[in-house]
């Protein structure tokens, strides 16, 4: 057990070392000079240089990327070249925006998959069944920005129900934040929930044909309890890796969605800062998004063990 | 080892619970929008931080300039040089000398009183302390003398109309030396709003400072509200979100707004010439006739009309109609593609083979497609380049001169002085044009007029660049907004006059 965890942490923090190196290396050979954008048109070259300096720029890239790993060891993100602020508190700011919206989509991708997921496998051979898979089919092929362009015009402009867009933080206003929230949820859940329906529906299909549903059956219950008592606990252990990949998804997903409605998440924070070529800001968003699908992929694989009493053993 | 595992698990809990909690605290927020007092306007370009003196673009100063800072003057909406902190001025008759009287009973918004020193720190300091490359016009400031508190002198080295100018701009903001220390975060003004909450990514929320010499302005607090996305700002106020959008950056939607009785549509001029730049230290760019041709070649009137829904002026020359020595030379190079084959065989030109890159925002990327059809047209080959904007375009256009024809809106007032400036992009050098320039600065502002009118028909007469089109200001508002302008004249969003109705 400790051995494994060891592994695990091992692989994490690998990971985490070559995603930074990569990313460093990326923006290092982007065109594009973080000094020339501050300064704008017109800048001298003597001010360029002082500015590059001011930054930091002018030092070997290994020192750049070294000073910048040992900050990061110690919780210190650095200093933004363009806002002039640490990035470290910002970065918990926007992060909390962009796992409210997550969480809100996941949910909302939830709440639609398990039950139509559950239908369409139990009715498979009836037409409403059928109906439910032709519409998730129909769900998956929708972007999830159109989805957003979509009811917001419907919701927010037509009938104004919701805003259109903006975020207020819910220690703020705990009613107009559910409201800013509906809409993006829904964009985002929408999608994930027809690809979920879809897994779920063939993960209760393999279920329904086991054996123990077959005797539970038997014994003379009906097909739902049966399914509820015996099928969906086994059903879950493919939905949840799927579950686990569709986080990964979601987070990416979350930076369009930030767009269209204007929510200061992540996303928005990191085009914002490739845009001025802010590097190191863009650095830090970077490793933190890498640092949280790691962190989803290791909860996945603990959450296999409580479903599975079987996987505990090995 | 459970235990502790256990509480490791139940701090990690709590830490997420208050990131979540507090989450976008300081990121983000909806405004208190359709509030009594509150007013909220939507715009494009968020400012990255409240320092103008070290960040270029006109972002900041469109938020803050005459709000939050004030200068010694200020550009009206006619685009004319309107007294602020200075009650009266007068200038010698060698033109050097500027004698400022200030409004007395003037305080900053941390209580400190504006006084002459303030003018001499102010001035000063942009030599010593600012970055953006802006700054240069301030060299011709030989020094400020306190003569009272109230008496302010300005002694320049050689006479300089653009000074007094430049003053009406973020350069002649007024600081006071205590407010200085966090100007990236920590904007202190003698303006009629400070700014009271900044959520990053969303929004600015501007307060009345209680301590303004002026009327209290109409609306008590206004929030700016920023929305990168072009849609996303017109659903805010169609929406109710927003109660003003600043500038409208996507001319299709402006007819929704025309036929929807709740607002009103203001269409004026702005600053921003729309450049198709020829690379004139290039060949075979370097040759008068081959800019001609492409200037003949290219149809400004469909260009207008596809880049930017026929909205915007054709202005023929580097001067926007709100400045003073405008005049239309918009006429000099009628669309006529045989007059461009001529002009290019004249030149020994054909077949040629032009890299037009450009900006990839909108405006430009729509007016390179029609550049480049209409040059087809007149056997110009030209091969369309988009460059990330600001990052990639700046590096390899502007600085390393790597083009032969780009696309890129100048917004700066005033910028035709670029076309003085040899080592400028364009590689533009006429000695008549930098003799003019300087003659214009220097002398009266009846010379100035003359000379400056002359420095625009020769740009056109050189075929310098073509003008493609000015962009427009594009202003949605809700009827009972008043008191916008409907020219952007200044960089400012200026909000001192608004009202309701």
């Amino acid at each position: 057990m400790a051995l494994a965890l060891g592994r695990k942490v091992l692989v994490l923090v690998a990971s985490v070392f070559v995603a930074s190196l990569v990313v460093f290396a990326f923006l290092a050979v982007l065109p594009g000079d973080p000094a020339q954008v501050a300064l704008g048109l017109n800048a001298t070259p003597e001010l360029l240089a002082r500015t590059r300096a001011e930054f930091g720029l002018d030092r070997p890239l290994v020192t750049q990327y070294l000073d910048w790993m040992g900050g990061v060891l110690t919780g210190d993100f650095g200093t933004s070249y363009v806002t002039r602020e640490a990035i470290g508190p910002q970065l918990l700011d926007r992060l909390g925006v962009t796992l409210w919206l997550v969480g809100a989509g996941m949910l909302v991708a939830l709440l639609i998959a398990m039950p139509l997921g559950t239908i369409a496998a139990v009715r498979h051979r009836k037409p409403s069944g059928a109906a439910v898979s032709a519409l998730s089919q129909l769900g998956v092929a929708v972007p999830a920005f159109l989805a957003g362009i979509i009811l917001v015009q419907i919701f927010a402009v037509r009938l104004g129900w919701l805003p259109s867009g903006g975020w207020t933080p819910p220690v703020r206003d705990p009613v107009e934040w559910l409201r800013g929230l509906i809409l993006p949820a829904l964009s985002l859940g929408l999608v994930q929930g027809a690809v979920l329906t879809r897994y779920v529906r063939t993960a209760v299909l393999d279920v329904q044909s086991e054996d123990y549903i077959r005797t539970a059956r038997s014994k003379g219950l009906r097909p739902y309890p049966a399914l509820v008592r015996h099928g969906l606990r086994n059903a879950a252990v493919p939905v949840l890796t799927v579950l686990g990949l569709q986080l990964a998804t979601l987070l990416v997903g979350a930076v369009v969605i930030e767009r269209v409605f204007v929510l200061p998440g992540l996303g928005s924070m990191l085009l914002d800062a490739v845009a001025a070529r802010d590097l190191l800001t863009v650095q830090g968003i970077v490793l933190v998004l890498v640092v949280a699908v790691l962190i989803v992929n290791f909860v996945v694989d603990a959450l296999y063990t409580v479903l599975d009493p079987r996987l505990r053993r090995s | 080892m459970q235990a502790l595992l256990w509480m490791r698990a139940r701090w990690i809990a709590a830490t997420l619970t208050t990131v979540l909690l507090l989450s976008g605290c300081s990121a983000g927020s909806t405004a208190t929008v359709g509030g009594e007092d509150a007013l909220a306007v939507g715009f494009t370009a968020e400012p990255q931080n409240f320092d103008f003196t070290s960040t270029d673009g006109a972002a900041i100063p469109q938020a803050l300039l005459y709000n939050v800072y004030e200068g010694l003057v200020k550009l009206d909406a006619n685009g004319e040089i309107a007294p602020l902190l200075a009650e009266s001025w007068t200038l010698s008759d060698d033109r050097t000398v500027y004698d400022f009287r200030l409004r007395t009973g003037v305080r900053f918004s941390n209580g400190a009183p504006f006084t002459a020193e303030d003018v001499k720190f102010s001035i000063e300091r942009v030599q010593t302390d600012w970055t953006i490359s802006l700054k240069s016009t301030m060299d011709v400031v030989d020094r400020v003398d306190v003569v009272s508190p109230s008496h302010a002198r300005v002694v320049l080295r050689e006479p300089s109309n653009s000074w007094l100018f430049a003053m009406t701009t973020r350069l002649g903001a007024m600081f006071d030396p205590s407010g200085v220390d966090d100007l990236a975060n920590r904007p202190i003004g003698t303006g009629p709003y400070q700014v009271s909450d900044r959520r990053r990514g969303d929004s600015i929320v501007l307060s009345a400072n209680s301590r303004y010499w002026g009327a209290r302005p109409a609306y008590p607090t206004v929030v700016l509200k920023y929305y990168r996305d072009a849609t996303a700002l017109n659903n805010a106020l169609l929406s109710n979100g927003i109660d003003v959008i600043s500038g409208v950056t996507a001319p299709d939607s402006v007819p929704q707004f025309e036929a929807d009785t709740r607002f009103d549509v203001l269409q004026g001029t702005t600053n921003g010439e729309v450049v198709l730049a020829f690379n004139g230290n290039r060949a075979p760019l370097d040759d008068v006739r081959v800019r001609r041709a492409l200037t003949y070649a290219v149809d400004r009137e469909a260009l207008l009309a596809a880049a930017w829904g026929g909205r915007g002026n054709l202005i023929g020359s580097m001067v926007p109609p709100t400045d003073p020595w405008f005049e239309d030379h918009s006429g000099a190079y009628p669309h006529d593609p045989e007059r461009a084959k001529q002009l290019l065989s004249e030149a020994g030109q054909q077949n040629l083979n032009l890299r037009l890159r450009v900006a990839n925002l909108p405006y430009a990327i729509s007016a390179a497609q029609v550049v480049a059809s209409d040059l087809d047209r007149v056997g110009v080959n030209v091969t369309i380049e988009p460059l990330d904007f600001p990052a990639v375009w700046l590096q390899q256009v502007f600085t390393d001169h790597d083009y032969d024809l780009s696309i890129v809106q100048h917004v700066e007032p005033r910028d035709i002085t670029t076309f003085g400036d040899p080592e400028y992009y364009w590689g533009y050098d006429s000695p008549r044009v930098r003799e003019l320039l300087d003659r214009a600065d220097t002398g009266t502002p009846e010379q100035q007029l003359a000379d400056m009118r002359e420095v625009a028909k020769t740009l056109s007469d050189d075929a310098a660049a073509d003008w493609l089109f000015l962009f427009p200001n594009i202003i949605v508002a809700k009827k009972e907004v008043t008191g916008l302008v409907r020219n952007q004249v200044s960089e400012s969003f200026d909000l001192t006059g608004l009202g309701r109705r």
